[in-house]
């Protein structure tokens, strides 16, 4: 196997602001994302040879994506994959360009959620028997906090503060960037105050149901010094599907085998021995302060147990060890589902090129993208990682 | 000799009462949760009654209620699957009559006596429900009465019978009417109940040549206390005759009302005592059972009718109830898109996984998994499983969310993961909890409930409940009972 290892560059990028954008359809959203990313590339719509549109529940097929950019009867692949969607969107258009068969190719993520009326998130499923427990996202994600409490002795009052600390994190991220949905600090009484949505994450555990929309540009690196100094290399792109589920009774609800798994094999693929030494930033996939938590132990950046003790020394703040959700994550920023990956991707990429302003890290030459879609015991995560142009 | 095997009950958990806000009643009833009903609670006596013994020798089931979810589509045909029963049975619905339970159990003993059936099951439940705050609301209750009839290891023989059949129209509810009508009080008391019934009895006397004093217990109907007690004084009954009606504490149960205080009788009686269940609606059904020597060994550990009237919580507010029986509408949590309806072809095909409970074990390595897969989640052998029900298997909870935002009835939803004794996992709503009790580690039992009735179908499931009775769980599960 050869690796996706410095084969393929991002040339130009697009990421709407992230929120309740009552104003814009979908294709807007599209629209936006896509001409942003055309400028940062300096290239000419007629220039993509080939486009991937990650969307979970905005649209069925690729062919929005044409109707709202015009494209020139170029084939166009609809990606859906949970929460993993636009990072898998993403991870083919860059394999098709690694495969040698475009040059220039577009990977568009997109989510239109705040059209339904509802404030949670409503994905409709197809016909079953119905008999499966509802559980929306927070209640299948509360139930790996309190086993995580349980597991490790944690006090109800001292694991309410830990996840609290995440979130007023990412919020004090996400207030030094104009494209994130929320702007405003919150403290972390606060959080661990807010209405209880599942116990035990309260609503400032849980991140934002957004609209948004993300593009990349991707195209060989050679082709990419043509176009900017800057670019910006893929260095792994690693997915991995859960199989065993919670079927499995010996399974603990504290760590998510999909992400340990996907991140070895990005880890092997870019040639990274110690992820916490060597990364200058990870974007994970904070859809509840839980999962974060969970995801610093599983991508081996703290250790088992340890996460906690690595969030009250503010490890992964700012100005910690090491960055974690330097744009404020999902947490502040937004889940549009199916625009997510892109946008982490985005983040790097921007703090890769010196260009993520008030929030740009001192060193960024190393980072990783990484996402978890379903549910825990049967997830589909992505890791994803990127070096700066040498 | 023909006779009653073993015998169960079920009481559901909540009671109106004078801790319950807006209650204005001085007694108390039990009151079914929101996602039980007959079928439910039904199921949840053959548990009781059945314990840990062969159920592959029950030629039969019948289930009596005169509040059946269905109109078309039989009840019995759900129980039995949930009851994990053979395929190759009788099964019938006995309906729209207060004398349903009675009518049930007389048609299963005439079955085995008949030599058609060696076992035949009778579940009866009731969940009868009278307007806001009307007199039927006040003293009715909901529960569940369950009997093993056979004509081996009999503890309490069936000994006679008597039957009236009179047309009346005393109480009564259409098809399409949710709540039970009824006539003037008086002319249904002193033309109805209180002349029907003692005819009932006088005649079952005649007939076997006995003398009322000869009848150790009767487990009599009566719609409500001063009725009930009017009734046993017109037909001359002594007090230590006439079985505690458990009003005040029960409520009357309707069509399972006589049978379970018939339970009541057998949970404390001693050998060789005359018991008669007596009904009525539309006339009124006599049967009489005398106990032997082995009537304590059916008597339940825990469990059974006493127990059940023992594990008890309070409905906080009758709005609370109000929600439950869907008098008092609420707005669908938060705009939460409705429903859609389950796909009746996959119903089917999920029948043993949903209904009965069946987990797979894998023959190669052992290991057990819900749901049953044909491809092994440990070792990968292909269609390579066997059967577990894990129904009537002790769980603890391993975790566990308590979600606020899912709805407006029996908020925080409690969802838990379940490791069973013996192997087996399952994801499912916790019910009949309080909020302090729901910790890792607790132990608890499945309890067959009604999730949610969208397009007129009933779906039915399994739900953990915390383990209220240690002994009789454990003897479930040990096989001793």
């Amino acid at each position: 196997m050869n690796g996706i290892k410095d084969r393929v560059a991002i040339i130009g990028m697009g990421c709407t602001k992230f929120g309740e954008r009552w104003e814009a359809s979908a294709a807007d959203l599209m629209v936006e994302a896509a001409y942003e990313a055309y400028a940062d590339a300096g290239i000419e719509p007629g220039d993509v040879q080939a486009a991937w549109l990650g969307t979970v529940s905005s649209f069925r097929t690729g062919q929005p994506l044409a109707e709202a950019l015009k494209l020139d009867y170029i084939p166009i692949t609809r990606v859906e994959n949970a929460c993993a969607t636009a990072t898998d969107a993403f991870r083919n258009a860059a394999y098709a360009v690694a495969a040698g068969i475009y040059d220039i190719v577009l990977a568009v993520g997109v989510e239109k959620l705040k059209d339904s009326g509802f404030s949670g998130l409503a994905v409709p499923e197809a016909p079953g028997s119905d008999v499966t427990p509802p559980t929306p996202p927070p209640s299948q994600f509360a139930m790996a906090a309190t086993r995580y409490f349980h597991q490790y002795g944690i006090p109800y009052e001292e694991g309410k503060r830990t996840l609290a600390q995440i979130a007023a994190k990412n919020h004090h991220n996400g207030t030094l960037n104009s494209r994130a949905h929320f702007q405003q600090e919150i403290g972390v009484d606060q959080v661990i105050n807010a209405p209880m949505i599942a116990w035990p994450l309260g609503l400032f555990d849980c991140c934002g149901v957004s609209d948004g929309a993300a593009a990349a540009i991707i195209t060989t690196p050679e082709i990419a010094r043509s176009f900017r100094r800057d670019y910006v290399l893929v260095k792994a792109l690693a997915l991995s599907v859960g199989a065993f589920g919670a079927i499995r009774s010996d399974w603990d609800f504290t760590h998510f085998p999909e992400t340990v798994r996907a991140s070895q094999s990005a880890y092997q693929e870019a040639g990274i021995f110690s992820p916490r030494e060597e990364l200058d930033m990870a974007m994970v996939h904070d859809c509840f302060t839980i999962t974060e938590l969970i995801i610093y132990e599983d991508l081996g950046l703290s250790p088992r147990g340890g996460a906690s003790q690595d969030v009250a020394d503010g490890s992964f703040t700012l100005e910690g060890e090491l960055p974690v959700n330097t744009d404020g994550g999902l947490k502040c920023f937004g889940h549009p589902i199916g625009a997510s990956g892109i946008r982490m991707i985005y983040e790097v990429y921007k703090q890769l090129q010196g260009k993520a302003d008030a929030r740009q890290l001192g060193k960024a030459d190393l980072g990783l993208t990484h996402n978890l879609g379903g549910r825990p015991g049967s997830f589909t995560c992505s890791v994803a990682i990127f070096g700066a142009a040498e | 000799m023909a006779g009653i095997i073993a015998h169960g009950a079920y009481v559901p958990r909540f009671r109106l009462g004078p801790d319950t806000a807006g209650w204005t009643a001085s007694t108390e009833r039990a009151a079914a949760n929101f996602d039980e009903d007959s079928v439910t609670m039904a199921v949840a006596a053959g548990l009781d009654c059945l314990g840990s013994r062969d159920r592959n020798a029950i030629d039969g089931l019948i289930f009596a209620s005169t509040t059946v979810p269905y109109a078309e589509k039989q009840g019995a045909a759900i129980i039995a699957a949930a009851l994990d029963l053979r395929q190759d049975i009788f099964t019938a619905d006995v309906t729209d009559v207060l004398r349903a339970g009675t009518t049930a159990l007389r048609s299963a003993l005439d079955s085995v006596v008949a030599g058609a059936a060696r076992q035949v099951l009778v579940v009866v439940a009731d969940s009868r429900q009278g307007a806001p705050r009307s007199d039927t609301e006040r003293n009715a209750g909901d529960g569940a009465a369950a009997f093993l009839l056979g004509r081996d290891d009999v503890v309490a023989e069936f000994t006679g019978f008597h039957t009236i059949t009179e047309n009346m129209l005393d109480n009564w509810r259409s098809s399409g009417d949710s709540f039970v009508r009824s006539w003037e009080d008086r002319f249904a008391t002193e033309e109805g109940i209180e002349r029907i019934v003692p005819e009932a009895v006088e005649g079952f006397l005649q007939k076997y040549g006995l003398n009322l004093q000869d009848v150790d217990r009767v487990a009599l109907y009566g719609p409500d206390a001063r009725r009930h007690g009017r009734l046993a004084r017109s037909m001359g009954l002594d007090s230590q005759q006439v079985q505690d009606p458990l009003f005040g504490s029960l409520g009357n149960t309707g069509a399972a009302f006589p049978l379970m205080l018939l339970v009541s009788a057998l949970e404390s009686a001693n050998a060789d005592e005359l018991l008669l269940a007596i009904s009525y609606g539309d006339g009124s059904d006599v049967l009489a059972f005398r106990t032997n020597s082995l009537v304590n060994r059916a008597r339940p550990g825990a469990g059974g009718l006493h127990g059940h009237l023992k594990s008890r919580s309070a409905i906080a507010s009758y709005e609370t109830f109000a929600k439950w029986r869907e008098v008092w509408l609420t707005d669908d949590a938060a705009r939460r898109p409705a429903p859609s309806s389950p796909s009746v072809s996959a119903l089917w095909r999920e029948s043993n996984k949903n209904l009965r409970l069946y987990a797979g074990k894998c023959n190669a390595c052992g290991y057990v998994q819900y749901p049953p897969q044909r491809v092994c989640v440990n070792c990968q052998a292909m269609d390579e499983s066997s059967t577990v029900r894990l129904s009537d298997k002790a769980g603890e909870v391993f975790t566990y969310s308590m979600d606020y935002i899912a709805g407006a009835v029996d908020t925080p939803l409690v969802v838990s993961v379940v490791d069973f004794d013996g192997g087996g996992r399952i994801i499912c709503m916790m019910t009949d909890r309080e909020l302090d009790e729901v910790q890792v580690g607790m132990a608890v039992t499945m309890s067959f409930r009604k999730l949610r009735v969208v397009n007129g179908i009933h779906n039915y499931y399994w739900k953990a409940i915390p383990r209220r009775f240690g002994d009789s769980a454990a003897k479930q599960v040990g096989g001793e009972r």
